[in-house]
């Protein structure tokens, strides 16, 4: 039987504020565990949360970024279960108010544009971490507290292809929006994902399982395609699958049953009365919205409009944000309309010099007017597009200007008739057959001709002029 | 809504109170007297009252996001039963 897969996936995003989600504890990675942790983190008794004004400024911004309604009665809730990193027993999270709902991520499936729904962008708190030794569990609260949003997508996703590519954009628009640092192996973003098969065609959802511990994007879809075919294998042998959390094993790919002994979750939510309730007007999400930056799917499409680029080089180019600025700055500088030439410089030679490098293209620091100079050498044929690469290679490594670099090798391509009949009555009278090939209608003799051309003149001959100088001479003949 | 045993037992585990079978008798009696007690409210029309999740007609406190000094990890773990280096230590979790 066809399976259709269905996926929805819950992100885990740490906000970067200075501070954490509900006290003045500083947030920086570098400490000593417990070292960033006061009375109302770690839980004690009468200690009062308030909640970090820029946090919620953050949150909104990643709300309205994923077209979602912000909501203007929103609320903390408890939730409540025990566990040894969370020092209040309860975390303090969303119900039944949740900051925003009702957003969406385009995503690319297939070639073809698809629509993944939000359910809903939350605010939480993270929980502390856990060191596993042999004896006992040690726990640090340093991380305890640190705001986080939940953004939980709808069951839209039908691969694990696809959930790469939601997590993917995911990513590019927490970064444009600059408000955490999206690394999966540090933990700054974390993924749960929900998956089921059900017979095509069928519209009842099967029965889910909800996987964890996956440290990369890859992971995901890994353990997703690997969760894909267990399930399928279970279906067609007519055993029932059991609803279930299992967690990715990243050295032998593959999902293991968590085995929870406890029956479904109860953690009796409830408005959490030490903060009051939240309402957010019109005028502060107007303020807020004004404040986004232009994001990656619409800059794409401008880019693609302004500067005639196909969709999939200005999908390169604003896949992230400084990158994306450095690219327009170039083609803007770049003299007259057509920017194609700009466009595959950026895509092709300067971005296998980042990759190269491990720099990204805006950390090249590649002046643009020497980037421009450079191109124009090209364009009046003045120097051959091979040698112009190893010339940005030589600028990147020393900074200096193009024309000096070709100056100082000699690389100038020669477009002086007069210089290159020299040559080319040289190369005529060595390579007799060649010439007669060619007399006899061998195209490849010309080519041939042409290269022994560029070898006498170190590669500087101008080879469209040489291949009409030859033509030329051998009708002639 | 009555409160049987069962679902005292299942109250206690959800917050890890262990009841020996007396307290167990007392305190669904004592429950159910509790929750009846309050279930008197349920008869107040309430068609007309907007929800309330504050008793306090406040909203929106906020602070700005200004780091200020946190607990030395000597204080934070003085009153820990058990703490190994800067570290709170816990019975072993299994994960």
């Amino acid at each position: 039987m066809k399976y259709q897969t269905v996926i929805g996936l819950e992100v885990h995003l740490q906000l970067k504020t200075k501070t954490k989600a509900f006290c003045g504890c500083a947030i920086d990675f570098g400490r000593e565990p417990n070292s960033s942790v006061c009375p109302v983190c770690l839980g004690f008794p009468g200690s009062l949360p308030v909640y970090n004004k820029e946090a919620l400024n953050y949150a909104i911004k990643v709300a309205l970024a994923l077209g979602c309604q912000v909501q203007e009665h929103t609320k903390f809730d408890r939730k409540n279960y025990f566990y040894p990193d969370l020092p209040k027993n309860y975390q303090i999270s969303q119900y039944d108010l949740p900051l925003s709902r009702y957003g969406f991520l385009d995503i690319t499936a297939d070639g073809k544009p698809k629509r993944i729904g939000i359910t809903r962008v939350h605010l939480e708190e993270d929980a502390g971490k856990l060191i596993h030794e042999t004896e006992a569990s040690l726990v640090d609260f340093n991380r305890a507290g640190i705001p986080l949003l939940e953004i939980v997508s709808e069951p839209d996703l039908n691969s694990a292809q696809e959930a790469f590519d939601y997590l993917t954009r995911l990513k590019t628009i927490i970064e444009y929006l600059d408000v955490s640092d999206c690394d999966m192996e540090k933990g700054s973003l974390r993924c749960d994902a929900n998956i089921s098969l059900r017979p095509e065609g069928i519209k009842e959802l099967g029965v889910k399982t909800e996987l964890k511990n996956m440290n990369s994007f890859k992971g995901v879809k890994d353990a997703l395609n690997f969760e894909a075919g267990r399930q399928a294998e279970l279906l067609e042998s007519g055993r029932a699958m059991e609803q279930d959390t299992r967690l990715w094993d990243a050295q032998k790919n593959i999902t293991v049953s968590m085995r929870t002994k406890e029956g479904a979750k109860d953690y009796r939510y409830f408005p959490d009365p030490d903060l009051t309730v939240f309402i957010i007007g019109q005028e502060m999400i107007s303020g807020i919205k004004d404040s986004l930056p232009e994001l990656p799917g619409l800059k794409l499409r401008r880019f693609v409009e302004e500067y005639s680029l196909s969709e999939y080089d200005a999908g390169i180019l604003v896949s992230y944000k400084k990158d994306a600025e450095f690219a327009e700055e170039c083609l803007k500088q770049y003299p007259g309309k057509d920017k194609k030439n700009m466009a595959n410089w950026l895509i092709g030679p300067l971005l296998s010099e980042a990759n190269t490098r491990n720099l990204s293209l805006h950390q090249l620091g590649v002046n643009i007017d020497e980037l421009t100079s450079l191109i124009g050498f090209v364009q009046r044929q003045e120097l051959s597009h091979l040698n112009a690469k190893s010339v940005l290679t030589q600028m990147l490594d020393s900074g200096r200007s193009a024309q000096e670099i070709i100056k100082e090798r000699n690389l100038l391509q020669i477009s002086d008739t007069a210089e290159l009949e020299q040559v080319i009555i040289a190369v005529i009278r060595e390579n007799e057959k060649s010439v007669n090939d060619l007399k006899n209608g061998k195209a490849n003799a010309l080519m041939f001709l042409v290269g022994q051309v560029m070898k006498k003149s170190s590669g500087k001959a101008n080879p469209k002029i040489v291949q009409e100088l030859i033509k030329r001479r051998i009708d002639n003949a | 809504m009555a409160i049987d045993k069962e679902t005292v037992k299942y109250v206690a585990h959800l917050a890890r109170i262990e009841l020996q079978p007396d307290e167990l008798e007392k305190l669904s009696g004592q429950l159910h007297d509790i929750l009846g007690f309050i279930d008197k409210l349920s008869r107040l029309d309430t068609s007309r009252v907007n929800p309330s999740s504050h008793i306090l007609p406040i909203s929106n406190v906020l602070r700005e996001d200004k780091p200020r000094d946190s607990l030395s990890p000597d204080k934070a773990l003085e009153n820990a039963p058990v703490k190994k280096g800067n570290f709170f230590s816990v019975p072993k979790i299994l994960e």
